[in-house]
């Protein structure tokens, strides 16, 4: 009786590895910059490029940073969980707009509302670039000392951002 | 008229030519290092392609970077080590033996011992089982050497 399970057992594994494959998005890469420092820079903001910004000024806040583009499609659909994220003054978000045009950009924000708490503007995509971004959107969640907790490759959504990011911001905010 | 049509829509696509991504810089040397080096590199926007041959948007970024880099000095290492610094080892097509990697590289090897092991119990097996069905009971055995006897006669 055992021995004719062996088969069964056998297929039922593979079928289970084949089903976590299928689960799994090739494109998402862990980012090996989680629990390290966010990688220092100075930008000029989207709405005021005599303006810097550089992440030491968010130093004793958790924050978000989202990299979005006005040529992204899926930034489009997170913009709303943005803006009602923004509209509950729980965590601080930044924008990076990343490899835009400014007047684009800020057509965006101006068209469908502003979720950043300031918007910083990386035209040639250096500043993305350290921060491993290869897909728009990302968003980092970044804590008191300045070190990446959490990356987020894709679009926020309703569920990620309750299951995983609010969590994780509320947890970090208490340290 | 219609034949001639066909004729020349066959003709199209020699016209067509994919190679390589197109930017070539203004120093070939430089350019070739740049290229062998980015067949390392996997593309992360696409689906098992290297750096070197993608047409993608980031992977033109990371030419132009590797180009920039190539030009302040950086050795080969050094640009690779950069891209693992941001991306992770998954960025490259071989990635190093480490503490992080041993299971990807154990894996095919642990397979094929256990398949071995298996292979090497399931015929020691069969062996015995075979042995089993030839031996000849007692009886058989006084039998078979009755026979022997009387023929010997």
């Amino acid at each position: 009786m055992m021995r004719r399970l062996i088969p069964l057992v056998v297929f039922l594994v593979l079928a289970g590895f084949l089903y976590v494959g299928l689960s799994l998005d090739p494109r998402e890469v862990p980012s090996p910059l989680i629990n390290k420092s966010a990688p220092t820079f100075n930008l000029p903001l989207l709405h005021d490029t005599k303006k810097q910004f550089s992440p030491q000024d968010m130093k004793g806040q958790v924050w978000l940073l989202n990299v979005w583009a006005s040529w992204c499609g899926a930034c489009k659909d997170e913009h709303p969980v943005l803006m009602e994220l923004a509209s509950k003054n729980i965590v601080p978000v930044l924008g990076l707009n990343y490899k835009d045009k400014r007047e684009d950009g800020m057509a965006v924000l101006r068209k469908s509302g502003d979720p950043y708490a300031i918007t910083l503007f990386d035209a040639d995509g250096k500043v993305g670039f350290d921060y491993g971004v290869y897909g728009v959107p990302e968003t980092y969640v970044i804590d008191k000392e300045g070190i990446i907790r959490y990356k987020l490759i894709g679009a926020v959504t309703p569920q990620n951002l309750r299951d995983r990011i609010l969590p994780l911001v509320t947890e970090l905010s208490k340290k | 008229m219609k034949n001639l049509l066909i004729a020349l829509l066959l003709v199209l696509p020699t016209f067509a030519s994919a190679g390589e991504a197109r930017d070539l810089a203004d120093d070939p040397v430089m350019e070739r290092r740049m290229i062998n080096l980015a067949e390392k590199v996997r593309c992360l926007v696409c689906q098992s392609e290297a750096v070197a041959s993608s047409h993608s948007d980031w992977s033109n970024d990371v030419r132009q970077i590797m180009r920039d880099k190539m030009k302040a000095g950086a050795s080969d290492q050094e640009i690779m080590d950069m891209l693992v610094e941001r991306f992770g080892k998954s960025v490259l097509f071989d990635p190093p033996v480490d503490k992080e990697t041993m299971p990807l590289w154990a894996a095919p090897f642990v397979m094929l011992l256990l398949g071995v092991v298996a292979l090497f119990f399931q015929l020691r097996k069969r062996r015995e089982s075979a042995l089993k069905e030839s031996a000849l009971t007692p009886e058989a055995q006084a039998r078979a050497a009755n026979l022997l006897k009387e023929e010997n006669k």
